[in-house]
């Protein structure tokens, strides 16, 4: 795996317009990764879209490390016109993650977004609608976080024992 | 059952109920005439939500024709339908919607459960997937496969026939069948 | 009547004084809508004013699903996503995981490989198509072309022996090498498709009522496509080339000549007519791979990295090295890097991404899907507000909206 941290001439625009937002660059298996601080990543994300014309979204995602008590969000951005692509990743905490929307950069993100808030509980602050799209509107819980079992609990016909759980 | 054949070949043309037949006249009993009827024009009512809908598609193709078998006019409205074909993954938010059909359903009315997924749930033993239909509503006839192939499909439909052909005109109004709706909470 | 549907979010269009609007649902279960979503219209008479969909009907867990599975079991949960083209979905995650482990394809793998994908692209292409046919009142299309997707699912039964969730190939590879009678049914598909689908072509594409009724219905524009992330035929009928195949070559794909159809106005016309000519693409594309496939040497059908990949039975019944790798490979005993991981390919329905972390376990730590279909039909309240009803059916069918790849 290449380890090697590049500093592509996209990340030094980016650490010249936005100084100490970047924590760490990587580029595992040739794809560049920017941690960045979550308080301005919308403002980020409009940079690069209106000046280094990264349009097109490719997907919105979000990673829990129970460990780290974070939630993790990564925006994956692509520059059709020179075919570049970069993965942005934002640590926010667990007990309240919370980050503006990027709906008003990009229409794609309304439901990405809510899929996010659907599996994990992260609130984007400024989303139209921001309600479950994905599991039953009463769910209480996010059954994306590592704590919530993936089989549902209350089923009687079958037998954990038997089938390895 | 007797059969009836053209003269000098063995293809079957129909299966011909035990009467009395004479010159212009033909007499046996009522239930046995509409257990005819009825199996032979099923009005099913494709309720397709995954891949097994596909298959059902393919079984409505030419190559599997379904509609050989008196299933040629497929009712998308439930208040015409004779047979519920449940195909595919009923997830937990789909399940009301599922019970609402089969209640608008009127009598007297089949189900046909197809795939593994609506039978038992399937291979997605998750928290959002109702673990087989047979929690909401009365079923009568389980496909296994995931997908079944169309042969199955068809196989499920015959026995669905062979049913609706011998059940007893009285079965509807009859105490064990109001228990068991009573069992699924339906009136 | 209207207190029953969420309809808070409608466009608050001021009502009118002689005008009443009607709320129509066009409900989860819907003869024309091949999948499970339901849309509530807002509707003055026939013309839309608004609508809100609503997902997850079919949600069925997938990631949280994949985050339990070895990454070979993981293929049977890909091939429920678009079911129509498993095939391409499979080969897609396995790709991934190639790409994860380092592992080295050869050429004739990656030319069968684009063998049966392209074969996946038609059949889904074939339904698209002839349920756009259906929906308009031609059923002809329908019961003509579907023999021949029953003559790709022979194909597929040589292959790997299930007809419609394939399960297809392995990490590393294919399962078994082509047999000499898969060589032979694809030679007579290929003989008998492009009459048919001539046939076909000659139904519908220059036909008076079906151009009357699908040109300029539910049209978008290049800009408004791009912003909603549109991919594939969707948004090369709106006017932008962007294929995966050609921006990002995966399986040798740089090594195939083909064209990349584009429409212009983003309606339905222009949706059905790429579809139409990618299947022309895609014939020519396999015709184009049985040529390159028999310059290599025909025993090849695997990588050759013992680690990962399982070794064929008989070496496992006869030969220690076999034995112990295909027992650290079921048992997860294997040294899987950890790492994040992105690989697109085209599926039918545009750019299906698999973002793999894994974090040295048997399983992965976060697998995460980015499906087309789930990204492209948030623009279908836009692409129909002012049409009438049957347009909004005929768009949202031309779109190929699939329900597995919806709802995860």
């Amino acid at each position: 795996m290449e380890e090697t941290v590049t500093e592509e001439k996209i990340v030094a625009v980016i650490r010249e317009n936005f100084p100490s937002e970047v924590i760490s660059v990587e580029s595992p298996y040739g794809f560049l990764t920017v941690n960045l601080k979550a308080g301005k990543i919308i403002d980020i994300i409009k940079f690069l879209y209106d000046k280094e014309k990264y349009q097109y979204l490719t997907t919105i995602c979000g990673i829990h490390y129970p460990e780290n008590k974070t939630i993790q969000v990564m925006y994956q951005l692509h520059k059709l016109a020179e075919n570049k692509r970069i993965r942005l990743k934002i640590a926010l905490p667990e007990e309240k993650p919370s980050v503006p929307t990027l709906t008003n950069v990009f229409p794609a993100a309304n439901w990405m977004e809510r899929e996010t808030y659907d599996f994990f509980g992260v609130i984007f602050e400024g989303h139209p609608n921001l309600i479950r799209i994905l599991n039953v509107e009463d769910m209480i819980i996010f059954p994306m976080r590592k704590e919530y079992p993936l089989e549902d609990q209350t089923r009687e016909d079958k037998n954990n024992d038997m089938f390895g759980r | 059952m007797e059969t009836t054949t053209i003269k000098n070949s063995d293809i079957i043309i129909g299966q011909k109920p035990e009467g009395i037949e004479g010159a212009g006249f033909f007499a046996t009993s009522l239930d046995k005439v509409v257990g005819m009827a009825r199996k032979n024009s099923i009005w099913p009512l494709p309720f397709a939500t995954s891949c097994c809908g596909i298959e059902f598609m393919a079984t409505m193709g030419s190559h599997y024709d379904l509609a050989r078998f008196g299933a040629e006019r497929l009712s998308f409205s439930p208040r015409q339908a004779d047979l519920l074909m449940v195909m595919g993954t009923i997830a937990k938010k789909m399940g009301p919607i599922l019970r609402q059909v089969y209640e608008q359903m009127a009598e007297p009315r089949w189900v046909l459960s197809v795939g593994a997924c609506a039978s038992s749930g399937g291979i997605f033993d998750t928290y959002s997937v109702l673990q087989g239909i047979d929690r909401i509503i009365p079923v009568d006839v389980y496909v296994p496969g995931c997908p079944p192939r169309p042969e199955q499909i068809i196989d499920g439909i015959l026995k669905i026939q062979h049913l609706v052909q011998t059940e007893s005109l009285r079965r509807r109004d009859s105490p064990e069948y109001k228990a068991m709706l009573n069992q699924y909470g339906i009136e | 009547m209207a207190d029953n549907y969420n309809t808070s979010l409608l466009s608050d269009i001021p009502e009118k004084e002689e005008k009443q609007y009607s709320y129509l649902n066009l409900g989860p279960t819907h003869p024309a809508t091949h999948g499970i979503f339901q849309n509530v219209l807002k509707m003055d008479g026939e013309i839309i004013m608004d609508a809100v969909p609503t997902i997850g009907y079919i949600h069925r867990a997938f990631e949280k699903l994949a985050e339990r599975r070895p990454f070979y079991q993981i293929t049977t949960i890909t091939d429920r996503m678009n079911y129509c083209s498993s095939p391409i979905n499979n080969f897609g995650w396995h790709m991934t995981v190639e790409k994860l482990l380092k592992i080295e394809i050869p050429k004739r793998v990656q030319y069968l490989r684009v063998i049966i994908m392209e074969l996946a692209r038609i059949s889904d292409h074939i339904i698209c198509n002839t349920i756009i046919g259906q929906d308009v009142g031609a059923t002809t299309g329908f019961l003509y072309l579907f023999q021949y997707r029953e003559r790709i699912y022979e194909i597929y039964e040589e292959i790997c022996g299930a007809r419609l969730t394939t399960n297809m190939g392995r990490v590393g590879g294919l399962e078994r090498n082509f047999t000499d009678k898969t060589w032979e049914k694809l030679d007579g598909f290929l003989k008998d498709f492009p009459p048919a689908f001539e046939e076909f072509s000659a139904l519908l594409e220059r036909n008076r009522i079906f151009m009357d009724r699908t040109i300029n219905c539910g049209p978008i524009s290049a800009e408004r496509a791009l912003a909603y992330s549109f991919s594939g035929p969707n948004l090369r009928a709106a006017g932008v080339d962007y294929d995966v195949r050609v921006m990002n070559p995966y399986s040798s794909y740089e090594e195939f000549d083909f064209i990349v159809p584009i429409g212009t106005q983003g309606d339905t016309y222009d949706r059905f007519m790429v579809r139409q000519k990618e299947m022309w693409e895609s014939v020519s594309i396999i015709k184009q791979a049985i040529e390159k496939i028999k310059k290599e040497p025909s025993h090849i059908y695997r990588a050759d990295a013992p680690e990962y990949v399982l070794p064929p039975k008989e070496e496992v019944y006869n030969n220690m090295e076999a034995l112990i790798y295909q027992f650290k490979n079921i048992m997860g005993e294997t040294d899987i890097p950890k790492g994040e991981v992105y690989h697109a390919v085209e599926g039918g329905n545009g750019e299906l991404g698999f973002y793999l972390i894994s974090d040295g376990g048997r399983t992965p730590y976060r697998l995460h899907f980015r499906r087309p279909c789930f990204i492209f039909y948030q623009a279908y309240p836009e692409m129909i507000k002012g049409r009438m009803l049957s347009d909004a059916i005929i768009t949202m069918s031309s779109m190929n909206v699939i329900a597995g790849e919806l709802d995860s």
